[in-house]
C-alpha cells in the first residue's frame, strides 16, 4: 500500500468520501456529481458486460432486420396493392411505426435482464456500498437507451436498403427518432417494475408476450386502422403506440398530422415515466 | 456471563442490542445483544440457519431488523445506512463479483463507486490485485477465476475503500482445503493491519485460526460467547476419547461414561457434565471431563465393567467439542443441514 491513492492518507482508517461533506448532519447525502459519476462507473459495467457477452446484443442487431424483411416482403405486396407494384408505399408507411416496435422489444427485455442480475451477488455488493441504490438502475436505462438506438439505426439502414424514402427529411428523422426513444424508455421503467415484481423471468417473459402482442398489432403500425371494427378501432385510437406511430410517420414523410401523436406521445411517456419508475426505484430499494 | 459491559460506546465497532429479525414464522435472529471491540476480530459460530447471514445482513443494511438496534462505527443500521455503508466491506457467502467483468474491471468499477479519482481507482486496482496476488489473472474474467481466486478477489473488493469494519460471511464456505488456507492467509493479513472484522463460520478451526473473541449462536439465539481460551475452559480442560475393541460396545460404553460423569458431580446430578458422544465413523465415544477425578472415575468403571479397550486418550477440546458440549447437537448434524441447505433457505425467504 505504498503507492497511496490521494484519497485515503490523513488518517489511518480514512473512508475515501470526498463527494460527502463530513461536516453535514445531513444523512451523508449523495451529491448530483458522486450520482452521475457512480451511475457512469455501473454503465460502464454493462457496457463491458456486452463486450463480453456479445450475444447479448444478437436482439438488438437482428430483430431489426428479420422483422423488416418480414413484413415488407410477406405483407408489403400485398398491402401496398397494385400486385407488389406499390410495396414501397408500405416500406414507408411501415418503417416509422416499426421503430416504436423495437423500442418496446428492447424495453421487454430488460424486465428479464434485472431478474438475472438480481440473483447474482454483485447486487448485496452495490446495496451495501455509498451509492444512490436508483443509480443501479439508472445505469441499466442509460444502457438499455443505448441498445434501442442501436437497433433503430440498424433497422432504419435495413429501411432505406429496401426502399424507405424519405425526401431528405433528415431533421424530421432526428425528431422521430429522438421522440420514439423517449417513449420507449418510459416502458423501460414499466418493465423494469415488472421484472423486479415477478418472481422469475420466464414469467415475466409470458406476461410481457400476452400483452405486447395485441398492443402492436392493434395500433397503427403495421396497418392504418381505417378497417378495422369500430370497437377495435376505438381501442387503437387510445393505444400509445398508435399515437408514437403516427408521430413519427408525420415527422419522418412529411404527411398526416403531426402536432396531436406528438403532443400524445410526450403525454403517455411523461405519465408512464411520472407512475412507473419512482415504484420501481422505491421497489429496488426495499427488495432484499 | 463475559460480556463487558463497556459504557465507553466508542471502543466498540459493532453494537447489537436486542436485535430481532423474522422470516414468516421463523425468527432468523432472535434477540441477539454483540459488542466487537474496534480492532478485533469477532467470530461468529454457529451451524447452518443460525441466524449468522441474516445478521451480517442487517449489519450491512441488505436487511432492516424487525426489532431491537445495531450500530456500525457508531452508526445506527436503520437512521444512518449511507454513513455506515461508508465504513463497512463485506464479503457475502457468495463471490460478489460481476463474473463478466474481469478482475481488474471489477475492482476499478468499485474504486469509483466509492468516489476515488480515475488515476487513484486504477492504481488501487492494481494495488489489490498484486496485494491479492490476482496480478496475472488481473484481465480475464472473474467467472473463469478458481474458486480461491474469486474469493481473494471479493476481498480485494471488499478492502477497496479501506473500511473500518469488515464483514466475512463465511469466506471460506464451499473451498478445499488448500484453499481455504489461502484465504485464511489472506484474511489474517488484513486482521493484522489492525482491522476490526466481524466473521461468520461454521469451520471451528476457522473461527480458532482467525478470532480472537467468539460468538456461539444457535436458533437466532446466542448460547455461548467469549474469549476463545475462556470458552474452552467453560467445557472441561480435556476430553476423553476411548475407542473399544468391538464397535458395538460403544452404546454400553457411553452409558458407563454417563454414569461416570455424574458420579463425579459432587452433588451426584450430573449438572454440568456434558454427556459422552459416540461417532461411529471414527468408532469412538468421547466426553469432555471436567477434572481428573473425572478420568479416574471413567477408567476405574469401564476396567470393572470388563470393556475392552482398543485405545484411550485425552486432549484438549477443539472449538467442535466446545460446540457440541454448548449446543447439544452433534456436530455432525449442523453439517447434514448444511448441505441441505439452511441458509440458502434463509437466503431465499430474504429475497421474498
Amino acid at each position: 500500500m505504498s503507492t497511496a491513492t490521494s484519497t485515503g492518507t490523513k488518517s489511518p482508517a480514512p473512508g475515501p468520501a470526498p463527494s460527502v461533506q463530513p461536516s453535514g448532519r445531513g444523512e451523508g447525502r449523495i451529491g448530483l456529481r458522486a450520482n452521475l459519476r457512480h451511475i457512469g462507473a455501473l454503465v460502464r459495467r454493462n457496457a463491458l458486460q456486452i463486450k463480453q457477452d456479445p450475444e447479448s446484443m444478437m436482439d438488438a442487431l437482428l430483430m431489426p432486420i428479420v422483422f423488416t424483411l418480414l413484413f415488407v416482403y410477406v405483407f408489403g405486396g400485398a398491402i401496398g396493392g397494385g400486385g407488389g407494384a406499390h410495396r414501397d408505399q408500405y416500406t414507408n408507411y411501415l418503417m416509422p411505426g416499426m421503430m416504436a416496435m423495437m423500442g418496446l422489444n428492447i424495453a421487454m427485455a430488460v424486465g428479464t435482464g434485472i431478474q438475472e442480475d438480481f440473483h447474482k451477488g454483485v447486487m448485496d455488493r452495490f446495496r451495501s456500498m455509498p451509492i444512490a441504490r436508483s443509480s443501479v438502475l439508472t445505469a441499466k436505462v442509460v444502457v438499455e437507451i443505448g441498445r434501442m438506438l442501436v437497433a433503430i439505426a440498424v433497422l432504419l439502414t435495413v429501411g432505406f436498403l429496401v426502399g424507405l424514402d424519405i425526401h431528405g427529411r433528415w431533421l424530421g428523422l432526428l425528431a422521430a427518432v429522438g421522440l420514439t426513444t423517449v417513449f420507449a424508455t418510459s416502458l423501460l421503467w414499466i418493465f423494469m417494475l415488472l421484472g423486479l415484481t415477478v418472481r422469475t423471468a420466464q414469467a415475466v417473459q409470458g406476461v410481457s408476450f400476452l400483452v405486447l402482442m395485441p398492443l402492436q398489432f392493434a395500433s397503427s403500425i403495421f396497418v392504418p386502422p381505417k378497417t378495422m371494427p369500430g370497437w377495435l378501432k376505438s381501442f387503437t385510437d387510445v393505444n400509445p403506440l398508435t399515437n408514437v406511430a403516427d408521430a413519427a410517420r408525420g415527422l419522418m414523410l412529411g404527411h398526416g398530422e403531426v402536432g396531436d401523436p406528438v403532443l400524445w406521445t410526450l403525454v403517455w411517456s411523461a405519465g408512464l415515466t411520472v407512475l412507473t419508475a419512482p415504484l420501481a426505484i422505491a421497489k429496488f430499494r426495499r427488495k432484499v | 456471563m463475559t460480556r463487558h459491559d463497556a459504557p465507553d460506546r466508542g471502543s466498540h465497532a459493532v453494537e447489537v442490542r436486542g436485535l430481532v429479525k423474522h422470516f414468516g414464522d421463523t425468527r432468523a435472529v432472535d434477540g441477539i445483544d454483540l459488542d466487537v471491540r474496534e480492532g478485533t476480530v469477532m467470530g461468529v459460530l454457529g451451524p447452518n440457519g443460525a441466524g449468522k447471514t441474516t445478521l451480517v445482513r442487517i449489519l450491512s443494511t441488505l436487511l432492516r431488523p424487525d426489532a431491537g438496534s445495531a450500530t456500525v462505527a457508531g452508526h445506527d443500521v436503520l437512521r444512518q445506512p449511507r454513513q455506515l455503508r461508508r465504513t463497512i466491506g463485506l464479503t457475502g457467502q457468495y463471490a460478489s463479483v460481476d463474473e463478466k467483468l474481469s478482475g481488474w474491471e471489477n475492482l476499478y468499477m468499485i474504486g469509483r463507486l466509492l468516489d476515488l479519482p480515475r488515476a487513484a481507482a486504477r492504481r488501487r486496482a492494481d494495488e489489490m490485485l498484486e496485494r491479492f496476488s490476482l496480478t496475472e489473472a488481473a484481465k480475464r474474467p472473474a467467472g473463469k477465476y478458481s474458486g480461491g481466486m474469486r474469493r481473494r478477489l471479493d476481498l480485494a473488493a471488499s478492502m477497496i475503500g479501506r473500511p473500518r469494519v469488515l464483514f466475512l460471511d463465511e469466506p471460506t464456505t464451499g473451498l478445499d482445503p488448500r484453499t481455504r488456507n489461502e484465504v485464511w492467509d489472506e484474511v489474517q493479513r488484513i486482521v493484522a493491519d489492525g482491522n476490526t472484522v466481524l466473521l461468520t463460520t461454521q469451520y471451528m478451526e476457522e473461527a480458532e485460526r482467525l478470532a480472537s473473541e467468539l460468538t456461539v449462536v444457535d436458533r437466532g439465539r446466542i448460547i455461548a460467547e467469549g474469549r476463545v481460551p475462556e470458552l474452552k475452559a467453560r467445557v472441561g480442560g480435556r476430553t476423553l476419547r476411548i475407542r473399544p475393541g468391538d464397535p458395538g460396545e460403544l452404546p454400553a460404553m457411553a452409558e458407563v461414561l454417563a454414569q461416570s460423569g455424574a458420579a463425579a458431580v459432587p452433588d451426584g446430578s450430573g449438572a454440568g457434565v456434558a454427556a459422552p458422544v459416540i461417532d461411529r465413523e471414527s468408532g469412538t465415544v468421547t466426553m469432555p471431563l471436567a477434572d481428573d477425578k473425572q478420568l479416574t472415575a471413567a477408567v476405574g468403571l469401564l476396567g470393572e465393567r470388563g470393556f475392552a479397550l482398543a485405545d484411550i486418550s485425552t486432549q484438549l477440546p477443539s472449538l467442535d467439542e466446545v460446540f457440541l458440549a454448548l449446543t447439544g447437537q452433534k456436530a455432525t448434524h449442523a453439517d447434514d443441514e448444511a448441505q441441505h441447505g439452511g441458509d440458502t433457505d434463509e437466503l431465499k425467504e430474504a429475497a421474498a
